[in-house]
């Protein structure tokens, strides 16, 4: 059992945790995660870390509430505990040789994208930080970009907040105007990657993407993960738990990407409805 | 005495009952059985039986205390050279092992080796008040690496030495391939769990959510005190055949469809892991892996379910008694088939139609057996011109796996073969000193004994290791 040493919501449907599990806190490293179990009877969820504190032995978790089991692992509280917690897993964010990066985030993927720009930061590299929300009720830690960033661009797609539109407006402007990026880290929804990935083509600025596929056992057992990357005219399996997260933008296929994704998403709403009945009866 | 020519049959649930449920298959012998089957032995002085058991139980000895009704003594000597009986006397293939030696078989059927094996095991889980071993520790500490039957065989022989032994397991359940791959209806996991339990209850620990590799490496595990380690870390990411249409969704790999209705439950009523249930399902494969997905995706419910294998009958690696009870619930083989296509639905005028992307049917195509491979298999060769559909909407790969990187990329010095599997002596040492391997981490996906005898050769080897240190 792993204790949930603080809470804290960031916006009505996302929610930020750290979970007491000393052994992940020392080892994990921005770009890896974790899988929890909220129950005994639960299903296995994988989620990005978002922070450590090695010395208290905690791991920060920033989750957004779309299913049934993050629904459920809303209701827990401050001091309750979680049946399982497991990591880190996946291979940690390459840093290496890059001195100028951009860190595109969009929605909840903000979370993950978040220790990813503190870690460049912390090693010295020229951050500019591009984020992008639905509106201005969904915006989450744009005071942790802003310490973190050299530059930082807020988005909204409805103008409620910041600038109007797209995250990939601010990212073209920037490459027309001549900005040499060594490397562009994008981490949100599939479609937002996709189209990070095709803004930055032109340029020839490397993308590395942070795939988020279904995962169970997140170890490399049960393959349910995998994605194919066109690599040389050859569609490649790959593994996004033992291979990933991160990939090559330009090499993976978004299109099998989504839609694989959608592959429970029938039973998925009707579970977490189900849940949401439960709560709203007790 | 007349001797009984044939071995007593073990009740089993009816073929067009157990299609629909998860209970066990077969029932167990009872005790009437038990001790007519017993008479049947004939306590051979050489006990060719003993030679063809990898885990060398001593099967003669258990027998004759079966005989005399003296269940604790039989559990006490199948004890002493095996760690798990109950799972054993379900899952290992005998016919090919210790029964395939017995005298008995020359002759008549072989005395029903697993089948008392597995009454004797049943007898001491139900007892309340269980004979336990008595044990000395000696002080070392000895860490293992996953709870598979490799891993929890080289735990219980170094606990019985006295060892101090912990156990990692990466999954949030002990038992490895024992809880996450092989079926309620064919192992039920309250079986496994006491076999735990009982490991247990002789001093091993079992940590769950530690993934060696990624939460702790093997030189930690050295560092925090342990004198040597064990790996056996079971076999990895599941092979596809590289044709086209293998991502499209209600395409599962056999280890992901069996974790998601064993491990999570999926098959259930409203589990909380989804599954694909009913419809008509294709599993490619002939391993006993095969065999307990289309029987698992049978029970969740499939109208049809085929077996498609690229060989014939005679060339069908799985256990003849798997196969024999899957046909009998009706799975349907389609031998001499080899897939070269997954078909998937495309509204062309609709991108957002959400059947998008769901299998709707396999192209096959015909083989015919042709001259023998390096192994003395007759190779198939494909029939030109013979493809054909077949109408499914689940297809699931059973065509075994390869070796998991996580520790062998975080272990300096540790060498795999060419497939990744981890080099070891006829010892179960690597070539890092105290470190032992065994099981599918070192062969690829063999069988439970097998991997269970491995775990024996190596408590072994680290007894004497760590006995001259």
């Amino acid at each position: 059992m792993y204790r949930i040493a603080s809470k804290k919501a960031l916006n009505p449907t996302v929610t930020q945790m750290e979970i007491v599990s000393p052994l992940v806190a020392k080892k994990a490293k921005p770009g890896q995660f974790i899988i929890l179990r909220v129950d005994e009877e639960g299903e296995r969820i994988p989620l990005t870390v978002a922070g450590t504190d090695p010395e208290k032995g905690t791991v920060k978790i920033i989750f957004q509430i779309v299913g049934a089991t993050t629904e459920k692992l809303n209701h827990k509280e401050e001091g309750e505990f979680i049946q399982d917690f497991v990591g880190p897993l996946g291979v940690a964010t390459h840093t290496e040789g890059i001195k100028k990066v951009c860190i595109v985030g969009g929605g909840v993927g903000c979370a993950i994208a978040m220790p990813v720009a503190q870690e460049f930061h912390r090693l010295g590299a020229e951050v500019t930080s591009i984020i992008g929300f639905r509106n201005k009720d969904l915006l989450i830690l744009e005071d942790e970009f802003r310490e973190c960033s050299d530059r930082l661009v807020v988005m909204t797609d409805d103008g409620s907040y910041a600038r109007h539109g797209n995250v990939t407006v601010p990212l073209k402007e920037m490459l027309e105007a001549g900005e040499k990026f060594d490397m562009i880290i994008t981490i949100g929804p599939l479609i937002m990657m996709k189209f990070v990935t095709l803004t930055a083509k032109p340029f020839g600025v490397p993308v590395t993407v942070s795939m988020n596929p279904i995962m169970i056992d997140g170890t490399g057992m049960c393959g349910g993960c995998r994605l194919t990357l066109n690599r040389d005219g050859e569609r490649i399996t790959k593994f996004a738990c033992v291979d990933g997260p991160d990939f090559n933008g330009y090499e993976v296929d978004f299109d099998e990407a989504m839609s694989r994704g959608r592959m429970y998403f029938d039973f998925e709403r009707k579970a977490h409805e189900e849940t949401c009945n439960l709560f709203k009866k007790a | 005495m007349a001797l009984d020519p044939k071995k007593h049959e073990m009740p089993t649930q009816a073929p067009e009952v157990r299609a629909h449920n998860f209970n066990e298959v077969a029932l167990g012998y009872t005790e009437e059985m038990a001790v007519a089957e017993a008479q049947r032995c004939l306590n051979c002085k050489n006990m060719p039986c003993v030679a063809g058991c990898p885990v060398n139980v001593n099967i003669p000895g258990f027998i004759s205390r079966i005989k005399e009704k003296d269940y604790e003594g039989a559990i006490l000597i199948i004890s002493r050279t095996s760690t798990l009986p109950a799972v054993c006397g379900r899952v290992c293939p005998q016919e090919t092992q210790c029964e395939s030696k017995c005298t008995m078989g020359i002759k008549f059927e072989p005395v029903g080796i697993g089948r008392l094996e597995r009454f004797v095991a049943d007898w001491y889980n139900s007892q309340e008040e269980k004979p336990v071993l008595p044990i000395e520790p000696n002080g070392h500490r000895v860490a293992v690496v996953g709870s598979g039957p490799s891993g929890l065989t080289c735990a219980g022989d170094l606990a019985r030495l006295g060892y101090k032994v912990t156990v990692f397991e990466a999954l949030h359940t002990a038992g490895g391939v024992l809880v996450y791959g092989i079926p309620e209806f064919r192992l039920p996991k309250a079986i496994v769990a006491q076999e735990v339990e009982t490991l247990k209850k002789n001093g091993v620990d079992i940590e769950t959510n530690v993934v060696i590799g990624k939460t702790l490496t093997i030189d930690e595990l050295f560092e925090m005190g342990y004198e040597a380690v064990f790996i056996g870390s079971g076999a990895g990411l599941p092979n596809f055949m590289n044709i086209p249409g293998e991502s499209l969704k209600g395409v599962y790999s056999a280890n992901e469809f069996l974790t998601r209705s064993n491990l999570m439950k999926a098959y259930r009523d409203n589990p909380v892991t989804p599954i694909m249930k009913g419809g008509k399902v294709a599993v490619v494969g002939g391993g006993n892996v095969a065999m307990d997905a289309a029987r698992t995706a049978l029970r969740l419910g499939a109208e049809k379910v085929y077996i498609v294998y690229r060989r014939s009958m005679d060339e069908l690696p799985a256990r003849r008694e798997e196969v024999e009870h899957a046909m009998e619930e009706g799975i349907d083989f389609r031998l001499l088939n080899n897939p070269v296509e997954i078909l998937g639905y495309n509204n062309p005028d609709d991108p957002r139609d959400p059947k998008n992307g769901f299998v709707t049917g396999m192209r096959c195509i015909r083989m015919e057996l042709g001259e023998p491979d390096a192994k003395g298999r007759r190779r198939p060769v494909p029939i030109p011109g013979s493809e054909f559909t077949l109408d499914v909407d689940t297809v699931i790969m059973a065509i075994g796996t390869s070796p998991n990187p996580l520790i062998k990329n975080t272990t300096a010095g540790l060498e795999v073969n060419k497939h990744g599997g981890i080099i070891v002596n006829e010892a179960g040492l690597t070539s890092r000193e105290g470190v032992y391997a065994g099981g599918d981490a070192v062969t690829g996906a063999a069988t439970v004994i097998s991997a269970m005898g491995a775990g024996k050769t190596a408590a072994k080897a680290i007894d004497e290791y760590l006995s001259k240190k």
